[in-house]
């Protein structure tokens, strides 16, 4: 089950991260004020702050869950970059930027107090805190415990070492620091992924001969134990992206209806995110000028359209090498605990003399999972007949799980294929990608800190000197926070799905909040601010109130009464946002027109569409202007619907 | 910002296709450890691929350096 690395593999890890932990002390020299360190003095290169932005986005959390969305889910999931990320990215950098990057605001929710009063930018601000620590603790739990289980790696000492190297580059040499080395990371992750990729279509024979393997899954899913008995799809269901979505929600394997897909991923979840989410739109705010700004998104988004070739594909090689037989290969079982074993052990030892219907039952009750006949009988028959190693019964109990486990598809792809020292640079774009989340929520932390909560209501009219002591105080205490969610989230896994839950009802309005603000100049604060509220209640009540096929009242809803059951919880999680974003663009339309305006147009100007002057082009060549290179963009991103549909 | 990023970036990655080049050159008679990647000598292949990006970066950093300020085109 586990790997072990070479020497060599080391050799590039500590490589690395002599490099990043160096990048920050390179850095250390220019960061002289709280602007040095906080926003990168607005200095940065377009091509530099365009691949942080794609790289902050890139946790290991999605490297890992993009993979495993497409082993479930096939190409379908390329939605969340081609409808859910593209066209959002395109508006940041054409129409939104502009009042962002022009405000002088130094973080989003600056420009919320700017635009409507401290109500607002409060709300957003101290959400927007504690979802990075949470978001950050999430994402070290998960990546952990997933080298301890890869490598045997000691928990603590992952979480504790990955944590310091990541405080080190980021207190030297603050958001610079980490845009620099996100960008190192980007360059990691891609390279060290790539040639898995290409192996894993290699062994399969071909894109072509991929996509014949996974016709005959999609006729017959449960052939593999990915869907229960009885479940069938066209044959094209794992292979095409609108095809099989545009068939309805029964016929795809997202279970997903293309209004939800289109509307509430592509429009409410995906603008939300990527136009208000102060972690990606902070690299922007970096970059040196109002066009550089502005062509930040659009620089990460053409990498960002590629991506699904290296994190969705895996997920699609993964399950078609499970029909071939004679690769014997599987998508790894869940975890089993070693009281389960035990507990096994004690089961298959005593039901030999049981006949085989018996013995399974007891087998599988034992376990806890739903388990294969076939192997569980031979396990019981070998286990009679000759005395079998531990480890032996751990491997083929374990293997016999006909469960899946796809979070550990991507790792089971890299153990699969990589000799030493591929091995080693896999693994270090693996941690590559968990650093610079990690830092990306870590230098969103300390901004929004320092400026929005610690200046604004604390302590304002400090020196500089005093807010760098703070900016610095507040990283270090950031990590800190993030290490106890870490382990939060390791001891209560069922309070941080509840936390999660919470986030997403926060996030689902704001998007019709930062819609309204910048392009009607009507809206009041007190309409932004009850929008907001009410917008998240209603999403509060919603998930209250409907449930999804398969899963039980409680935490995945329908706790109160079931008026709705969703086909999915994916359709279930659009749907939420779709009313919150409803409910909240209403009432702040409704309570602005009958509130009083407490910002005059002079005091808007620069921050709303109608009253800031056009930007002026004529100084910039064609290829560097936004509206030109988002044109091109979304003109490439249909073509690719257009290839896969 | 003083820093021009292409120069670490090329550094590293030179530095780990070099390893990975060597490395695989050494090894490259030993066809179980290449078995799992198909039979490919990958860390050689790779590690010329990573030599080669690393030369290209350090390469433009170095255009860069002559011709202040470094265009920052997309």
């Amino acid at each position: 089950m586990q790997v072990t690395l070479t020497w060599l593999d080391y050799l590039i890890l500590l490589t690395y991260t002599a490099f990043v932990i160096g990048i920050g002390f390179a850095l250390k020299k220019y960061m002289r004020s709280t602007s040095d360190f906080l926003t990168s003095g607005r200095s940065i290169p377009t091509w530099v702050t365009g691949l942080a932005f794609i790289s902050a986005n890139l946790g290991a959390l999605e490297l890992v869950g993009m993979a495993a969305s497409g082993a479930k889910y096939g190409i379908i999931t390329a939605h969340f970059y081609w409808v859910g990320a593209i066209p959002a990215m395109v508006f940041l950098a054409v129409f939104m930027m502009p009042f962002y990057y022009g405000s002088k605001a130094r973080s989003v929710p600056e420009y919320l107090k700017m635009r409507f009063d401290e109500r607002v930018r409060a709300l957003n601000s101290i959400s927007f805190a504690v979802m990075t620590v949470f978001a950050s603790g999430i994402s070290m739990n998960a990546l952990a415990k997933l080298l301890n289980l890869l490598l045997g790696w000691n928990y603590h000492a992952s979480l504790w070492i990955c944590s310091a190297v990541v405080l080190l580059y980021v207190l030297k040499g603050g958001l610079t620091s980490a845009i620099y080395t996100e960008v190192l990371q980007f360059f990691m992750i891609v390279l060290g992924f790539a040639p898995v990729v290409y192996l894993g279509l290699k062994d399969v024979g071909g894109y072509a001969r991929l996509t014949d393997l996974l016709k005959g899954v999609a006729t017959n899913p449960s052939s593999l134990n990915l869907r229960p008995e009885g479940i069938h799809y066209g044959a094209n269901a794992w292979t095409s992206a609108w095809h099989t979505l545009l068939a309805g929600p029964a016929n795809n394997p997202m279970g997903v209806d293309w209004f939800a897909m289109i509307f509430g991923l592509g429009f409410v979840l995906s603008f939300g995110y990527w136009c208000t989410n102060f972690l990606v739109v902070q690299r922007a705010m970096a970059a040196r000028n109002m066009t550089a700004a502005r062509n930040t998104p659009l620089v990460a988004a053409v990498p960002k359209m590629l991506f699904p070739a290296l994190v969705i594909l895996p997920g699609m090689i993964a399950v078609a090498l499970m029909t071939i037989p004679s690769k014997g290969y599987r998508i790894p079982a869940p975890i089993l605990d070693n009281a389960v074993y035990a507990r096994a052990t004690a089961v298959v030892a005593s039901s030999a003399a049981l006949p085989p219907d018996e013995a399974f039952k007891d087998v599988s009750a034992a376990v806890g999972k739903r388990m294969d006949p076939v192997k569980v009988a031979e396990l019981v028959k070998d286990y009679a007949a000759a005395p079998m190693p531990a480890d032996t019964f751990r491997d083929r109990l374990w293997n016999s799980v006909a469960e899946y486990d796809y979070d550990g598809v991507i790792l089971s792809l890299v153990k699969r294929y990589c000799p030493p020292g591929l091995l080693g640079l896999a693994l270090t774009g693996l941690l590559a990608s968990f650093m610079s989340g990690m830092a990306g929520n870590v230098t969103a932390f300390n901004t929004v800190w320092t400026y929005d909560l610690y200046q604004a209501y604390l302590a304002p009219n400090r020196s500089d000197e005093h807010y760098m002591k703070m900016a610095r105080g507040v990283t270090l205490v950031g990590i800190l926070l993030s290490i106890a969610c870490a382990y939060f989230a390791a001891l209560y896994n069922n309070a941080m799905d509840i936390i999660q839950l919470v986030f997403a009802f926060v996030n689902a309005p704001l998007f019709a909040t930062f819609l309204l603000g910048m392009f009607w100049k009507r809206t009041t604060g007190t309409g932004a601010f009850i929008g907001l509220l009410a917008g998240t209640f209603t999403s509060g009540v919603v998930h209250a109130i409907t449930i999804s096929q398969g899963n039980a009242p409680g935490m995945k809803g329908g706790y109160i009464t079931i008026f709705h059951t969703f086909p999915s919880e994916m359709a279930q999680n659009f749907w939420l946002a779709i009313y919150a974003f409803i409910v909240c663009f209403g009432l702040t339309v409704g309570i602005s027109l009958s509130t009083r305006r407490t910002k005059t147009d002079q005091e808007l100007t620069g921050l709303v569409y109608s009253l800031t002057p056009k930007i002026k082009a004529e100084g910039v060549p064609l290829y560097e202007r936004p509206a030109v290179i988002g044109t091109v963009l979304i003109l490439a991103c249909v073509a690719l619907n257009l290839i896969f549909w | 910002m003083g820093l021009d990023i292409r120069w670490p970036i090329g550094l590293m990655f030179s530095l780990v296709g070099l390893l990975m080049t060597v490395y695989g050159f050494l090894t490259r008679a030993d066809e179980q450890m290449y078995h799992r990647s198909l039979g490919i000598n990958i860390n050689l292949v790779w590690g010329v691929v990573l030599l080669v990006f690393g030369a290209c970066m350090l390469f433009l950093a170095n255009r860069g350096k002559a011709k202040p300020p470094a265009a920052g085109g997309g």
